[in-house]
């Protein structure tokens, strides 16, 4: 069967102008219980790659910089 | 590198005692196993990040079973989680943990981690259970996860996170002999040989479909995808009581707890559409569920928690917990709403079902050492069956699980296992990697989970569960047949999809065998509408038998504690009775 890929708005936005991944930081990679941020070929930050989100904060919590912000996935709030 | 792409790899180490989960009894079980032995090597394995991992990722508000001398005692305590488990308890593992849990306290404090005191210095214990006292406040409950980080360290326990554990390894002769594991981000296999085996792999939290449909959105932590209770079926462990499900009062789409346990004490109560409180008591067991179901269903719902009549001092000092621990986006979720608890009371709902002895009783059977029918296997925390044990049973337990696990370490060597069973696992593992087209997990995974709310969730109809069944099998089929995964990271969730099924599975079968109804709304057959002493007085055994899922009756161990005649159904009388 053909695949095709949905849209979805995720909850986790990096703030890339904050985020320091580019100079190696992994922090919100390494705690995300679900696994799903990644940092990017492209721009070298942090970003969401799976929208499977508990909105649960480590990656916020844990950001040595405030680059994370954790909002509550659309379909809850 | 592409995304997470797929590398095709085994490799194989050995240890003394390795621990499969590394959220709140997984810990604890490795510290307790190094300082039995420090010589022997421990390797707690997870399946995301230690420091960030399993239910407690973000803290805990407090301990909802503390048995703390002067407010409780271990009698009392086991008296009272016996009368809320309808009576089907093996008492001895609970008044262990009863006599047990004070000493750990102790031990959590001496981490660093605080508990609320009056001042005269004690600890200032909530009542919040029926009967009993024993809800203690953690005012610095975030840091519960760093603290248990640096005695891991300072331990060295051999840490290896980013590996799903998916099958257990017996030797011929039916013993533990290690666990078949793979990288979550590049499909690296890796074999673990080890003495003894202990399983704290969380609740099966991703079973039913939360009604935001948002698949994520569980009560549970998600990554809780029942990858323990699965594993533990196909090593041929017992599971007791599955059809005790896991059901809780939760904020309405959030889904999270509210908290009752936190803001019950201050004075907050859960109340109708009428402002009437209609329960006796918030404590979470499955004859207060049916009540809160019953009140949604009636007409008199929506069904609140009210905090609106507290001082906004008041106020702000639950908000102070409720937003900063255990789920600290709580806030930002009323804030959205434009809820303030000084004005709006707290819209609730029921949650998806799950198994989790945390909260119930749906559990891998284990004794008082912790141990299952496997020889070499243990379990602890939300997976292993002992009742209502919350984040200090997992503490406690998994403790108890540590020791006995070393010891048994100590005194047998490694047990053989058969090379083909890898083979054959790493085929199943990687089957998925291997078609070019197919379904994907999150499409198989969404179907099962709807199947699961359509058909198994309460009230549990005979005729339901058999169409529900004959779905899932179809389901099942696809998962087998056709699913596929293109990266390590949708092969992660593709085994996950498997423990998913697994336990849908169980859930089913779990809850036709038992014919009566039993813990409210946990298991409500409505064929089968009352409570039947006389033939269900028992726990049920649910396990694995020549490939065939099976169900026994397991007798109740006599009470170590006795229960009255006249206490035996206080749980029962749960709705408030209009005063005459």
């Amino acid at each position: 069967m053909p695949l095709a890929s949905y849209q979805t708005s995720v909850p986790v936005v990096v703030d890339d102008a904050k985020c320091i991944a580019d100079k190696g930081c992994t922090v919100c990679v390494d705690v995300c219980p679900l696994d799903v941020l990644r940092i990017s070929d492209m721009t070298k930050k942090a970003y969401m790659a799976y929208d499977e989100c508990w909105y649960c904060m480590p990656c916020e919590a844990d950001c040595p910089t405030g680059a994370v912000t954790v909002n509550i996935p659309y379909l809850l709030r | 590198m592409a995304l997470d792409e797929i590398v095709d790899g085994l490799s194989e180490v050995s240890c003394d005692v390795l621990v499969i989960g590394g959220g709140t009894a997984g810990p604890m079980a490795a510290l307790k196993a190094k300082l039995k032995n420090p010589k022997a090597n421990v390797v707690l394995l997870e399946k995301a990040n230690v420091k960030r991992s399993g239910a407690i990722s973000m803290g805990m508000d407090g301990l909802n079973n503390a048995v703390i001398p002067g407010y409780a005692t271990p009698e009392q305590y086991t008296k009272e989680i016996t009368i809320a488990n309808d009576g089907i308890v093996d008492q001895k593992a609970v008044y262990k943990y009863a006599q047990n849990c004070y000493k750990i306290i102790e031990e959590l404090d001496s981490f660093g981690i605080r508990f609320l005191k009056n001042e005269n210095g004690d600890y200032a214990v909530k009542k919040v259970h029926h009967i009993g006292t024993y809800v203690l406040p953690m005012p610095n409950g975030e840091t519960v996860k760093k603290a248990l980080y640096r005695q891991l360290r300072r331990a060295r326990i051999l840490i290896s996170n980013r590996y799903m554990a998916t099958r257990l390894l017996k030797s011929a002769d039916g013993r533990i002999a290690g666990a078949v594991s793979v990288n979550t981000r590049t499909a690296e296999m890796l074999v673990i040989k080890a003495k003894a085996v202990i399983l704290c792999m969380g609740a099966a939290g991703r079973l039913g479909l939360p009604t935001s449909g948002y698949m994520f959105g569980t009560y549970e932590n998600a990554a809780n995808s029942g990858d323990g209770y699965a594993m533990a079926y196909h090593a041929g462990a017992a599971l007791a009581n599955l059809e005790c499900f896991q059901i809780n009062p939760l904020i309405k789409d959030y889904n999270g707890p509210a908290c009752a346990y936190v803001a019950g004490p201050f004075g907050a109560y859960t109340a109708n559409n009428e402002g009437s409180r209609f329960i006796e008591c918030d404590y979470w067991s499955g004859q207060m569920m049916l009540e809160f179901y019953n009140e949604l269903l009636s007409g008199k719902g929506p069904v609140f928690l009210q905090l609106k009549h507290l001082h906004p001092d008041t106020i702000s000092e639950i908000e102070s917990t409720l937003h900063k621990v255990e789920r600290p986006t709580r806030g930002l979720f009323q804030q959205g709403r434009g809820v303030d608890y000084r004005s709006e009371s707290i819209e609730m709902h029921i949650s998806e079902i799950g198994f989790c002895s945390g909260h119930s009783a749906s559990g891998v059977f284990v004794d008082d050492n912790a141990r299952t029918t496997v020889p070499g296997l243990y379990a602890a925390g939300d997976m292993a069956s002992v009742p209502h044990n919350y984040m200090l049973g997992a503490f406690t337990n998994g403790a108890v699980a540590g020791v006995d696990a070393m010891e048994f370490a100590d005194s047998h060597d490694f047990a053989e296992f058969d090379a083909t069973d890898v083979a054959m696992e790493r085929d199943r593992v990687m089957a998925p990697t291997r078609r070019e087209d197919g379904i994907p997990p999150n499409q198989i995974e969404y179907k099962t989970r709807r199947l699961v709310n359509d058909y198994l969730q309460p009230p549990k109809v005979t005729r339901k569960y058999e169409l529900g069944m004959r779905r899932l099998a179809e389901a099942r089929e696809d998962m087998q047949e056709r699913m596929i995964a293109r990266n390590a990271h949708e092969l992660l969730r593709a085994l996950e999809v498997q423990s998913i099924m697994d336990c849908a599975d169980m859930a089913a079968h779990a809850s036709l065998y038992r014919e009566e109804s039993r813990w409210g709304l946990y298991h409500w057959r409505t064929d089968f509408p009352e409570k039947d002493n006389e033939n269900w007085f028992c726990h049920t055994l649910l396990s694995k038998r020549d490939g065939k899922m099976t169900s026994e009756k397991r007798a109740v161990e006599p009470y170590v504690v006795p229960i009255a005649d006249d206490e035996k159904d206080l749980y029962d009388k749960q709705r408030i009775r209009a005063s005459a």
